[in-house]
């Protein structure tokens, strides 16, 4: 009897300990995907958690709101900027000067990183002066581009151009030297030319990886817009952003911030899609 | 028989930079290929038999000596010596039949000829119904039919292949080993064939050459008279089994010694 008992309470034991072992979830096992419900709650908890600290902070009035306003003081910060400032307007002279001077860099980059990184003699003439040129940061820039071409558009397309166009140079090239080496020779074997294997085998190949290399540089290129509108500009929204922190309008800077991220957001899912569609060969199964 | 490949006096010599003294590759090779002819080459690891297969292709120039194609010099690659990598030298943005067509592209043959040479080929190696799936969609024995079957559309002289069923997992190396000497049974291209394999090269080739360990030289070129067609089950008959005890003494010797060339 009692020898009985203890054996069926091991049972149990051992039941439990079973039960214990497949209930117990793992999420800190490295790389272990988790489902796909619970991914999105937590993605859509993180930012339910900054609001509500947001919140709480503005609200109870925590936090001064001259320094932090609340949610919706900032969204009818918002609606009075589009409504009585002509806000749209700025987004447009932001964009627009965003995709002169990145456009402009991508004509130049594009095709001079593909030389770069097929021909070694372009390579050994372009590829340290660039490398160095590109660690000198745009920003700094500015002043000297305000004495040379003054304050007009051509000043903010440059700091745009000059931000982007040796980033994209350098990466197109890496893209296109990468190029797996049986390719090349497969097609030297099937009868292809020296240009016909940049053409039909080089530049399809890096096409996807040159895209993403885009898709990086146009970020940055968002911000240095911004730094170029914050020096003696009239329009866009660096300059509504520079013009109510003279006035103390702390709603608006907050606006015009989360309008950029809106906008290279909205660019790079774009340009994303885009590159799905156009090389659906290089995604998945 | 007519001579195809002639290779004489070849050698390869790596230059070393300074600091490491230069590599004697491949010794002093001399072998005629003719034109029908299944040559397998067997050799250890690093023994320089792809960087033959690759002279011949003209992906490497020799440091000594000379290829000569029907008489012709060797300088470069060219569409008459098609080639099939180990792996991955599909082209990954083309679907199959592009891939198969790309060469008859470059010779400027129109569309409709283009097709019924692409559809040949992909019957030829089994792929119906794969015409529009894209490299990435197939599995690794399914690529290599097609890297197969665009080197043959193009009709090339001599076919090369350097290792091509070496990344394949075993079962289906042997199906695709049957596949390429049914293909060969029935057109008769001319085939240069790189293994490290003894019952590949014996299987396949109508002639086995086998190598030393660096420098590469040739050792023994031995005619297999297995009859054709042949089946996969002749490779447990004694015919067979003999020939695979000869050449596996004749590697593993080689071998042996290359892997004291490495310690040292």
């Amino acid at each position: 009897m009692q020898r009985n008992k203890t054996l069926n309470m091991d049972t149990v034991i051992v039941e439990e300990s079973i039960k214990k072992k497949k209930k117990k979830p793992r999420y800190f096992e490295p790389q272990k995907p988790i489902p796909k419900s619970l991914y999105f709650k937590l993605t859509m908890s993180s930012f339910i958690l900054l609001l509500g600290i947001w919140s709480l902070l503005t609200y109870t009035n925590i936090v001064d709101p001259l320094f932090l306003p609340t949610p919706t003081s900032i969204i009818t910060s918002g609606i009075t900027l589009f409504t009585q400032f002509n806000f749209i307007n700025d987004i447009f002279v932001t964009c627009y000067r965003v995709f002169l001077g990145f456009g402009l860099a991508l004509l130049i980059g594009i095709p001079l990183g593909i030389f770069m990184g097929t021909y070694k003699v372009v390579e050994a003439f372009f590829e340290p002066i660039i490398s160095f040129v590109r660690y000198m940061p745009v920003s700094a820039f500015i002043p000297l581009f305000i004495l040379w071409i003054g304050v007009g558009e051509l000043e903010k397309v440059s700091v745009i151009f000059f931000g982007s166009v040796f980033s994209i140079v350098l990466m197109v090239a890496v893209e296109v030297s990468g190029v797996r080496r049986e390719l090349l020779e497969a097609a030297y074997t099937l009868g292809s030319s020296n240009v016909g294997v940049l053409r039909s085998v080089i530049l399809p190949a890096s096409m996807p990886g040159i895209l993403d290399a885009i898709r990086l540089v146009l970020g940055w290129a968002w911000s240095y817009i911004v730094v170029a509108e914050l020096i003696a500009t009239a329009s866009g929204i660096g300059s509504v952003i520079i013009e109510s922190q003279r006035m103390f309008r702390i709603g608006n800077i907050i606006f015009g911030i989360l309008t950029i991220g809106m906008l290279g957001l909205l660019s790079d899912v774009i340009l994303k899609s885009i590159g799905k569609k156009m090389f659906s060969w290089n995604y998945g199964r | 028989m007519e001579l195809l490949v002639n290779v004489k006096d070849v050698k390869k010599v790596y230059g070393g930079n300074g600091k490491k003294p230069d590599v004697l590759a491949v010794d002093t090779i001399n072998l005629k290929i003719m034109r029908n002819e299944f040559i397998t080459i067997l050799g250890p690891s690093g023994c320089g038999k792809s960087t033959l297969l690759r002279m011949i292709g003209g992906l490497e120039e020799q440091t000594e000596g000379t290829i000569y194609l029907q008489g012709g010099e060797i300088i470069g690659p060219s569409a008459n010596r098609g080639m099939v990598f180990q792996a991955y030298s599909l082209f990954p943005w083309l679907n199959i039949e592009e891939n198969i067509q790309y060469g008859l592209k470059i010779k400027g043959m129109d569309s409709k000829e283009r097709k019924e040479i692409t559809n040949r080929y992909i019957e030829l190696v089994g792929l119906q119904g794969f015409e529009h799936h894209y490299p990435k969609q197939l599995s690794g024995g399914m690529q290599q039919r097609v890297a197969i079957a665009r080197a043959l559309a193009n009709d090339p002289e001599i076919l090369l292949l350097d290792e091509p069923f070496g990344a394949l997992d075993n079962q289906t190396r042997l199906i695709m080993q049957e596949l390429l000497l049914e293909i060969w049974e029935k057109t008769h291209k001319t085939i240069l064939f790189i293994t490290h394999d003894v019952e590949e090269a014996i299987f396949l080739g109508s002639r086995v050459i086998t190598m030393t360990s660096r420098p590469g030289k040739i050792k023994a070129d031995i005619p297999i008279n297995l009859a054709y067609p042949r089946s996969y089950k002749i490779k447990t008959e004694k015919e067979f089994l003999v020939l695979k005890e000869q050449l596996t003494e004749l590697i593993r010797g080689e071998s042996l010694r290359a892997m004291e060339l490495e310690i040292k």
